[in-house]
């Protein structure tokens, strides 16, 4: 009986001790809870996708019980960061500065020419920032040329080089299926990029490239981001004889585009990637005139991944609202918890290397981290069997179909279809 | 013909949104910055009751018109009227109120973009290029718009009063009119002309929080180049700018994000050769 008692209360004091060392690491590690800033423009839709990925992800993980740092169990809080940064650099600066203070870690930020700036403040507080946003190659460039100071910033999305890739496989699928609907060969392309830095190496591209596919540049309308009128635009463009409009487009401009596309019914696809034309906003801006606009974006309701269709469903039932490329947060927040649980701390310098390892099938397709001698380090992989990012299109009622990729290297996603041109497009030259 | 059929339906809506501001210069003499914020509000109002109570478009309309109309006269009544003989302190207070209600409408609504419905749907060829049936819609309210306040200032009473008072305050005092009372329906006329306009171009664009900005800076380019307080400098000054915008798009494509910038280059040209505007004058003379 004595000695019955006696492995109990040995056995009380194991336990005892066990939660308490527990503890120990997780008061070691200073956590009551793991608090992510996610940075974006708040007021706009793509700061409101930031917030809205982030805080499935961090239901679901909580709802789980949290995060294993130490062998205790953290919950995680998000902190909402308001960077106004299509509109202000020096605000978005601001807001990191002041939230560096109190977060562990960020997740978000949009515009590139704000993102560079901000980077800086989170390097210089060594808060590791997972980019769902911004676009340039820059911002990981910068962690390919000097390691030691750039180290904590990552990117969960792909850079616009290679969504100059992708828009111009895209723009090569349309071709084709232009010139076989239309029985056109010598094709016009007119290009529609806004004035912004990210923009610059897709217009290059396609200006280098198109050729080689004996598709004709008719010119590059750079207007401002900010445009709300661009029916001058459009009208040269018309003018021009273009069979497709390549857009790359991040502002506002892109909504007054495709409602007034749609409304003129201008003879040409309109392809590309257009920030706003990603969420149901777009369908009700438009009023539906933007129905065929095809746009760039991280997911759309196809099977990239057995996570993808869930996600998706989710986040359109919460907030009435497709997610756009933004929401990659939600796979963000979860990429940070597989490191914090690999790493047992939330020391930057300890978790670095783990994400580093990141190989994490998410809800926006398989992200793995460029190596830090790559010349993009820290940047997400791109490539079929990777991560490849979509092209959606608009369709009757305000749905969406992912439309690319289609038969890309042998991926082609569940749920996916060929992209139709705009009837009236194929009227007017079937007429001429 | 595209740079002439576009710069002339975008000079007449332009024209139609300088006038009012010069309107309101000439008789109340300020320069009123917060001007197209109530563009912005009429669009917002339009949006509201039009798309959100679903009220009819022709009720939505002038129902906007007027609460935004009234909001710009009492936002000149309580805010402005009382500093108005100092220019600067106008000029700081009235572009603090249009950042005012860009955060109101911000607070409100988001930065996001929403849609009203035009009055007529889809568009005609003319010569080739297609024009927005909104687009001719706008031109003829906005032609309708110029040629009555020419009418307005040219044979009614109020209308020779607001003349009398932009060329000399005091003698109009004392001939017995209210100076107060003139500029007053001056700027409710002025803001009339801005939310009208507003009201037939909306459906046009897209309406969202900042849209006031680039009007006003192109009105100011506008004004001044006309020659401030000048209606036929605003109206000629108002084309120009226009056709310049225009051509930059079809022959410089690649410089589309400058429109804007070369119109005010080309204002800064002119004013560099004649500093009082095409239509200006350099002391209390005739205006109109």
């Amino acid at each position: 009986m004595t000695k019955k008692i006696i492995i109990g209360f040995l056995s009380m004091c194991l336990l005892v001790l066990g939660a308490s060392w527990g503890t120990a690491e997780a008061k070691k590690a200073g956590v009551k809870a793991i608090k992510i800033g996610v940075a974006g423009p708040m007021k706009t839709t793509a700061g409101e996708n930031h917030w809205r990925g982030a805080l499935i992800a961090q239901d679901e993980i909580n709802k789980a019980g949290g995060v294993l740092v130490g062998g205790v169990k953290v919950p995680i809080e998000l902190v909402k960061v308001d960077t106004n940064e299509e509109l202000s650099v020096s605000d978005a600066v601001l807001a990191i500065e002041k939230a560096a203070r109190k977060v562990h870690f960020f997740v978000g930020t949009k515009r590139t020419e704000s993102a560079l700036a901000m980077q800086d403040v989170a390097m210089k507080y060594k808060k590791i920032f997972i980019g769902c946003g911004a676009a340039h190659p820059e911002l990981c460039i910068r962690v390919a040329k000097n390691y030691d100071k750039f180290k904590y910033w990552f990117r969960a999305m792909i850079n616009s080089s290679f969504m100059g890739k992708v828009l111009f496989l895209h723009l090569a699928d349309v071709a084709k299926i232009v010139r076989e609907e239309l029985g056109i060969e010598k094709l016009k392309v007119a290009v529609l990029a806004d004035k912004l830095k990210w923009a610059d190496p897709i217009v290059k591209a396609v200006e280098n490239n198109a050729p080689k596919m004996g598709l004709e540049v008719v010119g590059a309308w750079r207007p401002s981001a900010n445009a709300s009128d661009v029916t001058a635009e459009l009208a040269a463009i018309k003018d021009s004889g273009a069979h497709i409009i390549f857009q790359a487009v991040s502002g506002p401009m892109g909504v007054a585009l495709g409602k007034q596309w749609g409304e003129l019914e201008i003879p040409a696809a309109l392809i590309g990637g257009s920030s706003y034309a990603i969420v149901k906003t777009f369908w009700e801006a438009t009023g539906g005139r933007g129905i065929y606009v095809t746009t760039q974006t991280g997911l759309g309701p196809a099977k990239i991944s057995e996570k993808s269709i869930p996600f998706w469903e989710t986040f359109v039932k919460r907030f009435d609202d497709y997610p756009g490329y933004t929401a990659v947060t939600y796979d963000a927040v979860y990429i940070l918890k597989e490191a914090i649980e690999r790493a047992g701390t939330l020391d930057p310098d300890a978790l670095v290397p783990e994400l580093e390892k990141t190989d994490y099938t998410g809800a926006y397709g398989r992200m793995v981290f460029y190596p830090p001698d790559h010349k993009f380090a820290h940047d997400l992989r791109f490539g079929p069997g990777y991560n490849t990012w979509v092209i959606n299109q608009w369709r009757e009622g305000g749905t969406v179909r992912v439309v690319w990729p289609y038969g890309w290297e042998g991926v082609t996603y569940e749920g996916s279809d060929k992209c139709k041109l705009p009837p009236w497009m194929v009227e007017y030259w079937k007429k001429k | 013909m595209q740079v002439l059929i576009s710069g002339i339906v975008i000079g007449t809506v332009y024209a139609a949104l300088a006038l009012g501001f010069s309107l309101i210069w000439g008789a109340a003499r300020i320069i009123n910055l917060a001007y197209t914020s109530f563009y912005m509000l009429a669009a917002y109002f339009f949006y509201v009751s039009c798309s959100l109570l679903g009220l009819n478009i022709l009720l939505a309309a002038p129902l906007s018109i007027l609460i935004a109309t009234f909001i710009g006269v009492a936002t000149y009544k309580f805010c402005l009227e009382r500093i108005r003989a100092h220019e600067v302190v106008v000029i700081l207070i009235s572009i603090a109120l249009a950042f005012f209600f860009e955060e109101c409408v911000l607070s409100i609504f988001g930065y996001h973009f929403h849609r009203v419905p035009p009055f007529i749907h889809g568009y005609r060829e003319l010569f080739g290029v297609r024009v927005l049936n909104q687009y001719f819609l706008a031109f003829g309210f906005c032609i309708a718009l110029i040629f009555g306040l020419w009418l307005f200032l040219s044979k009614s009473r109020i209308g020779i009063a607001i003349r009398a008072t932009s060329q000399d305050k005091e003698v109009v005092n004392l001939m017995g009119i209210s100076e107060k009372r003139v500029s007053i329906i001056a700027m409710f006329i002025g803001i009339g002309f801005v939310t009208i306009s507003s009201v037939v171009v909306s459906p046009i664009y897209v309406v969202e929080p900042s849209m006031w900005m680039h009007p006003i800076i192109m009105i100011l380019a506008i004004v001044v180049l006309g020659g401030l307080g000048s209606l036929k400098g605003s109206f000629i000054a108002a084309y120009i700018l226009a056709f310049s915008e225009v051509a930059v798009v079809n022959w410089l494509p690649m410089g589309a994000f400058i429109k804007s910038t070369v119109a005010l280059l080309v204002m800064v040209l002119v004013l560099s050769i004649r500093p009082e505007g095409l239509f200006g004058v350099a002391f209390e003379e005739e205006r109109l």
